[in-house]
C-alpha cells in the first residue's frame, strides 16, 4: 500500500528540482518553468495530505495555488514581454543596471 | 524490497511508481534543456502525469482543473510568450553550474519540506472538514468552496482580474498602430490605384 510518505517524498524531490533550477537558471522564462515546477510539487503533497487525512482543505489551498499560479503567469509574462521590447533580453545577467 | 515487489503490483503501487519516475524526469529535462521548446513540452507533459497523481488520490475535480488550467491556459500563455522570443535557438546562459547549488538546492528545500511536513505526523491532527461519504468529490469541493471558502474564492477572483488587467496592459503597450489598419489603409491603396487604371 502506498503512503502518505511515499507522495511526501516524491513532493519533496521535486521541490528540490525546482529550486535547483531557480538557483541556476539565467534566463528568465526558464526561470518562470522552474517556480511552475515547485508548484506543481507543493499541490501533490496538498493532494496527498487531503487523501490520507480525509480533509478537504488540502485540496482547497490546492486551488488557490493554482489560482495564484495563474495570474503569476499572466503578470509575469507581461513584465517579460515589457522588459524584452525594452532591453532585447530577458537574461538577469543583462538586467544587472547598479554597478558595485 | 519484497515489500516493493508487493507495492508496485497493485494497480494504484505500479501507477504511483510510474508517474513518479516519469514526473522526475520530466521536470529534471524542464530544469537543465537549453531549449526552451524541450523544457516547456517537457513541463506541460509532467504536468499532465500530475494530474494523474490526483486521480489516484481521489481528487478529481482538482485533477481537472490541473489539466484545463495548467496544462489548458498555463502552457497556451506559455506558448504564445514564447513565440516573441526566439525558441527555435539554444538559449545561451552563463549556469552556475557548481556543485554548490545542488547542494545548497537540495538541503534548503529538505528543510522546507521538513519544516512543513512534520505537524502532518502530530497524532492529534484532526479533518476540519471532512470528506463525505458516498458523495462525489466534485459536489463535496463545491460545498466546502461555496460555504467555508467563500470569501478567499472571491478575494481569488478579483485578483485574477487584477492579473488580467495587468497583463493587457503590461503586453499591449504601443500596440495602438495596430497591424490590421495598416493592412486595411494598403488595401484602400490598391483600390485607388485600381480606380485611377481605370
Amino acid at each position: 500500500m502506498i503512503g502518505l510518505t511515499h507522495y511526501l517524498i516524491v513532493s519533496a524531490i521535486l521541490f528540490s528540482i525546482g529550486l535547483v533550477g531557480v538557483l541556476r537558471r539565467r534566463n528568465l522564462l526558464m526561470l518562470f518553468f522552474a517556480t511552475e515546477v515547485m508548484l506543481n510539487a507543493v499541490n501533490i503533497a496538498f493532494a496527498a495530505i487531503s487523501h490520507y487525512y480525509n480533509d478537504l482543505t488540502g485540496q482547497m489551498f490546492a486551488f488557490f495555488v493554482i489560482a495564484i499560479a495563474a495570474s503569476e503567469v499572466a503578470v509575469g509574462l507581461g513584465i517579460l514581454i515589457v522588459l524584452y521590447k525594452k532591453n532585447g533580453s530577458i537574461d538577469l545577467d543583462d538586467l544587472v543596471s547598479m554597478k558595485g | 524490497m519484497e515489500n516493493f515487489l508487493a507495492q508496485i503490483t497493485t494497480i494504484e503501487g505500479f501507477a504511483f511508481y510510474l508517474f513518479s519516475a516519469l514526473t522526475i524526469v520530466l521536470f529534471w529535462i524542464t530544469v537543465m534543456s537549453k531549449n526552451v521548446l524541450y523544457a516547456m513540452t517537457a513541463l506541460a507533459s509532467g504536468m499532465v502525469l500530475i494530474s494523474g497523481f490526483f486521480f489516484i488520490l481521489g481528487a478529481d475535480f482538482l485533477g481537472v482543473v490541473q489539466l484545463i488550467v495548467y496544462v489548458g491556459a498555463v502552457m497556451a500563455l506559455y506558448s504564445f510568450a514564447m513565440m516573441f522570443f526566439d525558441a527555435t535557438r539554444n538559449i545561451k546562459e552563463n549556469n552556475t553550474n557548481s556543485a554548490i547549488v545542488f547542494v545548497l538546492g537540495g538541503l534548503s528545500a529538505l528543510a522546507l519540506v521538513l519544516i512543513f511536513a512534520a505537524p502532518i505526523h502530530n497524532e492529534s491532527i484532526q479533518a476540519l472538514y471532512p470528506m463525505h461519504e458516498g458523495v462525489g468529490n466534485a459536489q463535496d469541493v463545491g460545498i466546502i468552496l461555496f460555504t467555508k471558502y467563500l470569501i478567499p474564492f472571491e478575494v481569488a477572483a478579483v485578483m485574477l482580474l487584477v492579473a488580467m488587467i495587468a497583463g493587457i496592459i503590461l503586453a499591449g503597450k504601443k500596440m495602438d498602430n495596430s497591424l490590421t489598419e495598416s493592412m486595411d489603409e494598403d488595401v484602400e491603396d490598391e483600390i485607388m490605384k485600381r480606380k485611377d487604371l481605370k
